[in-house]
């Protein structure tokens, strides 16, 4: 909302600076966005009148005036406009001066004295559109050629144009929220800021002093669907003058946004601006048997509104009718069948109140939101509706522009109820935590139009936004300002920590950045191609992800039922940005589908995912088992995985433990990578988080440190190459029984030294006992034994 | 020259050449020739069985004397020539410290997150626990219980990415109010952050997904200067101690009043700057006082209870943070980017 302080000024006194006034709006909640003087970027350009007109004498498309800019001497200017004549009174740009840029360029374009074709010029003449104007705001004047000042501005030579002109209001930008529409108008604003600043306030009822007839020779209404149409009041004003409307209200339409088109068109708008109530003007000779039907759309309907543009209505829409057609959208759009043209006759102008709920879905339905039914659909003022008709009619005998027909036609089946509300002056004290008489209270909720009697609170009918106590309070707290409300600490007994899984979390992601992997943060949306450059299988469960209706595009349309995707997305855009490696985690959150009746199950999991240098396989399975070991979870299994597609077939393991999967991780199979045109070698590891938490343990016992030394041997075993290495431990393990502490793989090797298709695997065993301090005949004993057991397997020692 | 002389002389003799010695063997030879078995200082005390009993104490406590003497000497010298040596030995391991440190690979932390945890511990410090709740939610505990019932004209101002009729990408974190107020009595104090969803397009400062922190205080007596207090110590722990706060009155359905809530520039600290846009202050967060309706719906008496409920926008504290101007970085991931945090 775009508010002139020329207007502001009729309803309120203000004294204080526009900056000033721009704070306490805001601070008392009424939100200024910016606040500009008009043809700011003008300067130095005055009225002056052309003395005399010449030829130039080297150039046949310039002329050479002589111009009285108020100044002691004439001013030689050259000029290539062709509309002069002597004794125009025009905008003179003088040397130093800064008209505005034609092609829009902010900060405005400087004028400087100067030879033109070796005659010098002491300035410029402008163009309306120099002054940042158009005929909208001068319509006499030419829109290409000079601006010469018609009878409406001030031609006192020496004048700044500005002034001259009228291009000198104040606008304040404000930023209205949805549940004040009333703030969308002048005298609205003007309320907020009579109360903010402690002014008198006053809406003068408007009067029209000469009328004839009776309205309801012209015009009858009749409202068929009074839950969207709550009021209609209609006036009808006959030998109407279509004519510009006078400069006084171009220029507050100018100030508001709004482009000055014709008197009655301008009298709509300026009372829509003034009060709020969105008016419509149409012909009556369209009106078949001048009746009025405000009625729901009938199937299969159509209309071509103001645009041009031809909708199709369905049966929820409400329409303005004749007994015939529709003509108008109710709240949206006039039709254009029945709009004003040039020679209308008679008109009607209606003041109407529809459903908000039923203007924003027509609006929505048709896509074609206005300035009235952006208005409607947050909720208007029914009682307002008579006065707005009113004003109309008070602007048609003051622009003379008709004559109007006694009294108005004034439907009003839906009227609304005030609510009473409690009256409480501690509670809102104790709610807002501030110490305010009753009369304090009470003379703030007056000077918002807000009535207090016997105990009770009475909203005006604009207010539909005051429904309950809380709401009372926030206009006195609002008027007493935020600013003056003290503040204090929170007391009382609170439980701050992080719960267990929280912190396990922490544990967690901590360890990540220890294991030198960096966090990334991605989209939970993907596009459904992602899973085939996955490799996923058709019939994949996780191809059933949850679907976006409305997508920003295809790219972000289905929530992720896996991570994996878009880890290789930043994985790939960090190889294309030429960072040579890169580890990486997300803890993810997936969705899975559970059909529309369920909410899908939102599940985290921990990817993982590097390239370049170090990265490999036993690198990454490193970080995986060291999560599983700040995790607590021992004696988990390993086994291989040949048949996960977005894996390599032989470099792909699985980690699970009790059946529960944990984690796959391997190398990226080659044709995913080239998917992602990644050209290296890519690792990644998925881990189950909600599963790793279930299966943590962090439970510590301290157990007493070895009381007798441990004996180690080293064990170098031959086996066929395809033996795992968990295996043979295992094998080993079982065999030599509970004095063996701990067994670990030191070397593999494969090659020339070895048997082919057989491999070497060394391991350092410790065996230890609690009892007692081992004898080497008792550690023989064991090895023998798993000797014994490796050999049933054909597994024997490297000679 | 009598015993007493000769062990004098030996003493003399020992003291001069043993102020000679430079090096390691010199050291050794010195070592033998004075107190090794075929040492001078031996082959006196062998002498000794030849003298009188009145003169043999005597002879022996000097003989004592001037060993003790040498050995001294020799000791304080090998330690000189030892110290020595260690000091050739580090100047030979000398290293060019100007050579670039070895580097471990540590992760780095997305900035979002290392923000997040800076407001989690600030809350946690002053009591609050934290909230989780879906992201894909249902439009009641988006919408409809947070008072703004269908076709509200305030849903316009929050695009929404609907998968069902009934079941949307949640725009705000404020469902999980509801959710934690229909499984807990009050006193409340939480925190709930996480990921949001809105249709606007990507851009500078746009993103379909971003991230909120909601807050959330229900107890007795709770009021707008609980509200001012908590959110000004919550300021003055991120941005500092000067911190000040300014509430301007706004509407939020769900919350009555309503307010944003500025703080005082931390660039300019006020005075005015591009930073501020010359305003000295900038919008942080939106807070207010939780609508009566709301607490009805969590299952929480109006007239028993208040509170009071704020949501922050992590992207963009994180951005002021940082210094940071285009949101876009942080879901592009490039670890150019990443790695400076």
């Amino acid at each position: 909302m775009n508010l002139s302080k020329k207007w502001l000024s009729d309803y309120v006194k203000l004294n204080i600076t526009d900056s000033e006034f721009a704070h306490g709006m805001t601070m008392s909640g009424s939100k200024v966005e910016a606040y500009f003087s008009e043809g700011g970027e003008l300067s130095n350009i005055v009225a002056g009148k052309i003395l005399s007109i010449e030829k130039h004498p080297g150039a046949d498309s310039l002329l050479v005036c002589s111009v009285d800019a108020g100044q002691n001497e004439p001013l030689q200017i050259v000029t290539g406009a062709k509309n002069l004549t002597a004794g125009d009174v025009v905008p003179v740009a003088l040397h130093n001066s800064c008209v505005r840029d034609a092609h829009g360029g902010c900060g405005g374009k400087k004028i400087t004295k100067g030879k033109l074709r070796g005659v010098e010029s002491f300035g410029m003449l402008c163009s309306l559109a120099e002054l940042g104007l158009t005929s909208h705001d001068f319509p006499c004047a030419a829109e290409d050629g000079i601006f010469i000042l018609g009878d409406d501005c001030d031609k006192t030579l020496g004048l700044d144009i500005k002034e001259a002109v009228g291009l000198n209001d104040v606008v304040t930008e404000f930023e209205i929220t949805p549940n004040r529409p009333d703030c969308l108008s002048v005298t609205g604003l003007a309320r907020e800021a009579a109360a903010t600043f402690g002014v008198q306030f006053e809406i003068k009822e408007p009067k029209v002093n000469k009328t004839a007839d009776d309205v309801n020779n012209y015009l009858k209404v009749d409202i068929n669907a009074p839950d969207k149409c709550y009021r209609y009041a209609g006036a009808v004003v006959k030998n109407v003058k279509i004519a510009p409307s006078p400069k006084w209200m171009r220029e507050r339409l100018r100030a508001s946004g709004v482009r000055p088109i014709n008197n009655i068109v301008d009298i709509t708008n300026y009372v829509m601006l003034e009060f709020g109530q969105p008016m419509h003007a149409f012909d009556l000779r369209c009106l078949d048997n001048s009746h009025v039907i405000v009625r729901n759309a009938a199937k299969g309907e159509k209309i071509t509104t103001l645009d041009g543009i031809e909708r199709d209505m369905t049966e929820d829409m409400l329409v303005i009718a004749d007994e015939n057609r529709p003509v108008a959208v109710a709240g949206v759009m006039g039709g254009e069948y029945s709009g004003i043209m040039e020679d209308t006759d008679t008109i009607v102008f209606e003041s109407a109140c529809f459903n908000g709920t039923s203007v924003r879905l027509t609006s929505k339905k048709l896509g074609l939101r206005t300035e009235s039914s952006g208005r409607f659909e947050k909720g208007l003022d029914r009682e307002g509706c008579l006065r707005s008709l009113m004003r109309a009619l008070e602007l048609v005998e003051l622009l003379d522009c008709g004559d109007i027909i006694s009294g108005a036609v004034d439907v009003y089946p839906s009227k609304k109820e005030v609510a009473a509300i409690p009256f409480d002056p501690d509670w809102i004290n104790n709610f807002i935590g501030i110490d305010l008489t009753a009369g304090q209270q009470i003379s703030y909720l007056e000077a918002l139009g807000v009535k207090v009697e016997n105990g009770y609170v009475y909203a005006p009918s604009f207010r539909a936004d005051i429904e309950q106590e809380a709401d009372v309070a926030e206009e006195v707290a609002r008027l007493y300002g935020f600013e003056n409300i003290g503040d204090r600490a929170l007391t009382g007994e609170a439980r701050g920590s992080l719960t267990k899984e929280q912190k396990f979390e922490e544990l967690i992601t901590g360890l990540m950045l220890s294991e030198g992997f960096s966090e990334i943060i991605t989209y939970s949306f993907i596009s459904k191609k992602a899973y085939d450059k996955i490799k996923l299988p058709e019939e994949s469960p996780l191809r059933e992800s949850v679907e976006i209706m409305n997508p920003l595009g295809e790219d972000t349309s289905v929530m992720r039922t896996t991570a994996l995707p878009s880890m290789l997305e930043v994985l790939s855009k960090n190889y294309n940005n030429r960072n040579l490696s890169a580890a990486l985690y997300e803890l993810a959150t997936t969705y899975t589908n559970k059909g529309a009746e369920e909410l899908p199950e939102h599940k985290r999991t921990l990817v993982l995912g590097m390239y370049g240098a170090g990265a490999d396989f036993y690198g990454l399975k490193g970080t995986v088992e060291a999560v599983l070991e700040n995790a607590g979870i021992k004696d988990f299994d390993v086994a291989a995985v040949k048949d996960n597609p977005s894996y390599h077939p032989g470099r792909t393991a699985e980690i699970t433990k009790g059946g529960k999967r944990i984690s796959v991780l391997g190398e990226i199979h080659p044709a995913v990578s080239e998917n992602y045109e990644l050209r290296v070698k890519v690792y990644a590891a998925e881990i189950d988080f909600e599963t790793l938490s279930e299966l943590r343990n962090l439970e510590k016992l301290y157990k007493p440190l070895p009381k007798y030394p441990a004996v180690t041997r080293d064990l170098a075993l031959i086996c066929d190459k395809g033996c795992t290495v968990l295996k043979l431990s295992r094998i080993i393990s079982e065999a030599a029984g509970n004095t063996l502490e701990d067994i670990s793989l030191f070397d593999i090797y494969e090659g020339e030294q070895v048997e082919s298709g057989k491999k070497s695997a060394a391991f350092s065993l410790k065996f230890r006992s609690a009892e007692k301090t081992l004898t080497d005949e008792e550690v023989d004993a064991a090895i023998g034994r798993a000797l014994a057991a490796l050999a049933v397997g054909g597994i024997g020692l490297r000679k | 020259m009598n015993m007493k002389e000769q062990l004098e002389n030996i003493r003399l003799t020992a003291e001069i050449e043993l102020g000679k010695i430079t090096a390691e063997p010199e050291l050794e030879a010195a070592k033998i020739k004075y107190l090794g078995k075929k040492g001078e200082l031996t082959a006196i005390l062998k002498g000794m069985g030849s003298l009188s009993a009145e003169e043999r104490p005597v002879i022996g406590q000097t003989a004592n004397t001037v060993r003790g003497f040498i050995e001294e000497k020799i000791s304080a010298i090998e330690a000189g020539l030892k110290e020595k040596s260690n000091a050739l030995k580090l100047e030979a391991e000398k290293l060019d410290v100007t050579i670039p440190g070895k580097k471990r690979g540590i992760g780095h932390k997305h900035p979002l997150s290392i923000v997040l945890d800076e407001v989690k511990d600030i809350f946690t410090g002053m009591g609050f626990q934290i909230a989780t709740g879906p992201e894909v939610e249902w439009d009641y505990y988006n919408f409809e219980a947070l008072n703004l019932p269908k076709n509200h004209p305030a849903r316009d101002t929050q695009d929404t990415f609907y998968i069902t009729e009934n079941m949307l990408l949640r725009t705000q974190t404020s469902p999980v109010q509801i959710r934690y107020m229909e499984k807990n009595r009050p006193p409340i104090r939480i925190i709930a952050p996480g990921r949001t969803y809105r249709s606007d397009p990507v851009d500078a400062t746009h993103s379909p997904l971003f991230h909120q922190i909601e807050g959330l205080v229900v107890d007795k007596g709770i009021t707008m200067a609980d509200l001012k207090g908590t959110l000004l110590a919550f300021a003055k722990r991120l941005y500092g101690e000067g911190t000040k706060l300014r509430l301007r009155p706004h509407h939020f359905p769900f919350t009555e009043p309503s307010c944003e809530v500025d703080v005082s520039c931390f660039k300019c600290g006020g005075e005015g700057c591009p930073m501020c846009k010359g305003e000295g202050f900038i919008e942080i967060l939106g807070a207010g006082m939780v609508h009566p309706n709301v607490l009805k719906n969590g299952g929480i008496d109006p007239e028993e209870y208040s509170g009071f409920a704020f949501g922050v926008g992590l992207e963009r504290l994180t951005m002021f943070r940082f210094a940071i101007d285009d949101l876009r970085l942080f879901f592009e991931n490039d670890l150019r980017f990443l790695s400076q945090f």
